[in-house]
């Protein structure tokens, strides 16, 4: 039968029609309004992809490796908050996908993958393509499920789709064997469920954020410290409202950039590894930090003993939605778990009634202002070699600083987080987490299926784009005028700068020879390619790219192979012990 | 410190590695796990006993209970509990160490349930400590095997961990 024939999933409890598996997949995608699926076939999810061929509620994006697929999947979370799904098939079709998942884990993202697998009288056979999907993927999901009964595939599948976006939000995969594809049930797609064992909280405790606001009111050197939960949880509005109101700093992790805008004065710049003297300094330095949807990790926060014994009065106010998070790496003194939104609407609220008024901090902004006056994000402009940071400005200002923004790995993504202001949250797309090179095209093609009229750019190395660079070939067939914007320092750059660092200046394995010629690569996929090798054309190169509209344009920027990202944290040290490019 | 963790978790294929999987990922230490179904069928109770410092738990504790599966965890060190073990133990029984072992049994109040012309096998229950204390009453020649199930546990009184 057609999808339209199909009973209203979610608005009736009488089921009489007997669907497939297969077509309970298609109806389920239907049901949870799925957009988009990014997949590829293969033997055992081919009498899904049948369906899939029948009915037009939602596209079937086929992409050119199944990595790609769950990365596209992923962008399109990212970017829309909606979740992304990805279909595979069993075996290789799985492990493929695997980096893709452990990614989105990484990061929270809300994803349901489908995957096909042997027939239920295969498995544990050592079948053709077949793989233990749910052990190879149990540690990096934020559940999955094997369904051997087609009477349970529906539920399942509304579950997955639960699980993923509730809480602490998270990848799920649901593992389909063919024959269960096959069989046929009733179709009831349930419009809520309810688990016993998984009920995520999500209002804050009442007592514990009026103890927060006392806390926070009377602070003499308070800083506000905002990472990827925040975006998640769909909370920078009021992120930006609370930080307005208390006129404090504010500081966003690489996940959080655009949580809070980055042309604020109040904002002082990502913090971190690769952070600002004044966002490390003031983390460091606070008498009473509040953390939102942030989880102190090594990147941000570097040595947590240091961090705490540098400052042992520092009190910390801790909200977020997993409570796992909470005092895993720092202890806080004032735990609140629950919806960052509703969180900081309550706030909001108390703060608007309340006598105490925030405290003045002029001494605290004054020292502040001091740290920001050393202007560590200050590179030497030249006139005979392209400076990567030079192409992230121009970038922002030809884009007018409102572009989705993707990345890859390595130096070109903190010069990308750096120099690309993010005003708004949800257009900074990178591997945070996981820290995967060769998701930057494939997050590029999600942004861009999620937003076809906005400008999306890759920002990318040499290195990493050729880690899926084969995705060129699926913005062809889709259209996808993305604009690549390469990094090109011939170097595998970041770990090239550790290497001096950190490893006597030798250079192992970092130089990558036999480049392929990136201009005639772009043409053979079908698309525009340009080299750039002089300071005085990128601003007019990136105006001809963005001018293209309907073109992807793959920009091979020559840049100055010897450039490092500044400021540095050393791994292992506290984050006031920052490397400056004036030091060296 | 040694902690005593109960778990209820739905009694789904697979929900056992999921706790497995999350300690070895972790790094946190089991010293002993035991799980099967109750009186209701559609949950298993778990025993997990396990070492590490105070927040070492809290985050043993907060993650397990991350899992999907996990209907409720309960560490048994927050207020009185009992606990038990069994163990089976085969023993080398000839000569005048047959009465000898049975009177140790008697003593420890461990019970033959299989005896042959050479060997006792000995069921025991009680506490960790008081298992180890009969293996140590024992000439350690005379031990063939012995299997443990490690250790179970519930609160005392009305302290009642139910889904
Ligand atoms: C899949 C994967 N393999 C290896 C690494 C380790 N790694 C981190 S950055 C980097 C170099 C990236 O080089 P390139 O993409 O050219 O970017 P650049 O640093 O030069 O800007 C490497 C190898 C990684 N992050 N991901």
């Amino acid at each position: 039968m057609k999808l339209s024939d199909a009973p209203q999933a979610a608005s009736t409890d009488v089921v009489t029609t007997l669907l497939t598996g297969a077509e309970i997949v298609c109806h389920a995608m239907k049901a949870e309004g799925v957009e988009f699926v990014f997949g590829y076939p293969g033997g055992a999810v081919l009498v899904i992809y049948d369906e899939i061929h029948k009915q037009s509620h939602f596209k079937h994006i086929l992409v050119r490796h199944e990595q790609a697929a769950v990365h596209a999947a992923d962008a399109y979370a990212r970017a829309t908050g909606r979740p992304g799904v990805a279909l595979v098939t069993s075996g290789p079709g799985v492990t493929n996908a695997v980096t893709g998942i452990a990614t989105a884990y990484m990061d929270s993202i809300p994803m349901v993958i489908i995957t096909g697998q042997v027939p239920t009288y295969a498995i544990g056979q050592d079948a053709f393509q077949e793989c233990d999907t749910v052990g190879i993927t149990r540690p990096c999901v934020k559940h999955n499920f094997l369904v051997k009964d087609v009477g349970e595939l529906a539920e399942t599948i509304k579950k997955a789709f639960f699980i993923a976006t509730t809480g602490r939000p998270g990848p799920v995969v649901v593992d389909i064997p063919k024959d269960v594809s096959m069989a046929s049930a009733p179709f009831h797609y349930p419009s809520t469920v309810d688990m016993r064992s998984y009920r995520p909280t999500n209002k804050g405790h009442g007592g514990q954020i009026k103890k927060a606001m006392q806390m926070l009111l009377s602070a003499e050197r308070p800083m506000v410290y905002v990472g990827g939960g925040a975006i998640l949880g769909d909370a920078s509005e009021q992120v930006t409202t609370l930080v307005k109101m208390l006129g404090y700093p504010c500081t966003n992790t690489l996940m959080g950039l655009g949580a809070y805008p980055s042309t604020d004065r109040q904002f002082v710049g990502m913090l971190g590894m690769h952070g600002t003297v004044e966002a490390n300094m003031a983390m460091q330095n606070c008498d009473v930090l509040i953390a939102i949807g942030a989880r102190f990790d090594d990147r941000v926060i570097g040595n947590p003993t240091h961090f705490n014994a540098g400052n042992p009065t520092r009190k910390i106010i801790h909200i977020d939605i997993d409570p796992s998070s909470i005092s895993k790496r720092v202890k806080v003194d004032v735990p609140i778990v629950g919806n960052i939104k509703d969180v900081l609407d309550e706030m909001i609220a108390q703060i608007k009634s309340a006598e105490q008024k925030p405290n003045g901090i002029a001494a605290w902004w004054k020292q502040i202002e001091e740290w920001r006056a050393k202007d560590c994000l200050k590179f030497k402009q030249s006139d005979t070699i392209i400076k990567p940071q030079y192409v992230v400005q121009k970038l922002w200002e030809v884009t007018k600083g409102d572009a989705f923004v993707t990345s890859d790995v390595g130096q070109h993504q903190m010069w990308a987080a750096q120099y690309y202001g993010f005003d708004k949250p949800r257009r900074w797309i990178n591997s945070g987490g996981l820290g995967t090179m060769g998701v930057g095209l494939p997050y590029a093609m999600g942004c861009k299926f999620a937003f076809p009229d906005a400008d999306v750019a890759c920002i990318t190395g040499e290195g990493s784009i050729q880690m899926n660079i084969q995705e060129l070939s699926t913005c062809k067939q889709y259209d996808l005028p993305i604009k690549v914007i390469l990094l090109n320092n011939r170097y595998l750059g970041m770990v090239r700068q550790w290497q001096d660092f950190f490893h006597g200046n030798r250079h192992a394995e970092s130089y990558m020879d036999a480049l392929p010629d990136f201009v005639k690569l772009a043409e053979a996929y079908g698309h525009v390619g340009m080299k750039i090798e002089k300071p005085g054309d990128v601003e007019g190169a990136l105006k001809e790219a963005f001018a293209l509209k309907k073109r992807l344009v793959f920009m091979d920027f020559l840049t100055d192979q010897k450039e490092n990202v500044f400021p540095m944290v050393p791994g292992g040290k506290g984050i006031s012990e920052m490397i400056l490019a004036e030091d060296l | 410190m040694r902690h005593i963790l109960s778990l209820l978790l739905e009694n789904e294929a697979g929900a056992l590695s999921r706790v497995a999987g999350l300690f070895s990922a972790r790094g946190y230490n089991i010293e002993s796990l035991t799980v099967a179904p109750t009186e209701d069928a559609t949950l298993s109770r778990m025993t997990i006993v396990t070492t590490g410092s105070d927040d070492v738990i809290e985050q043993i504790t907060k993650q397990v209970n991350k899992l999907i599966d996990v209907v409720k965890i309960v560490d048994l060190n927050e207020g009185r509990h009992v606990e038990r073990e069994l163990m089976l133990v085969k023993l080398r029984a000839v000569g005048k160490d047959r009465e000898e072992l049975k009177r140790t049994a008697d003593i420890f109040r461990g019970r033959i349930i299989d005896l042959t012309e050479k060997t006792y096998v000995i069921e025991l229950t009680g506490a960790g400590d008081k298992l180890d204390a009969f293996l140590e009453a024992i000439d350690p020649s005379l031990i063939l095997e012995a299997v443990r199930t490690g250790a179970c546990g519930l609160g005392r009184g009305e302290w009642i961990v139910k889904a």
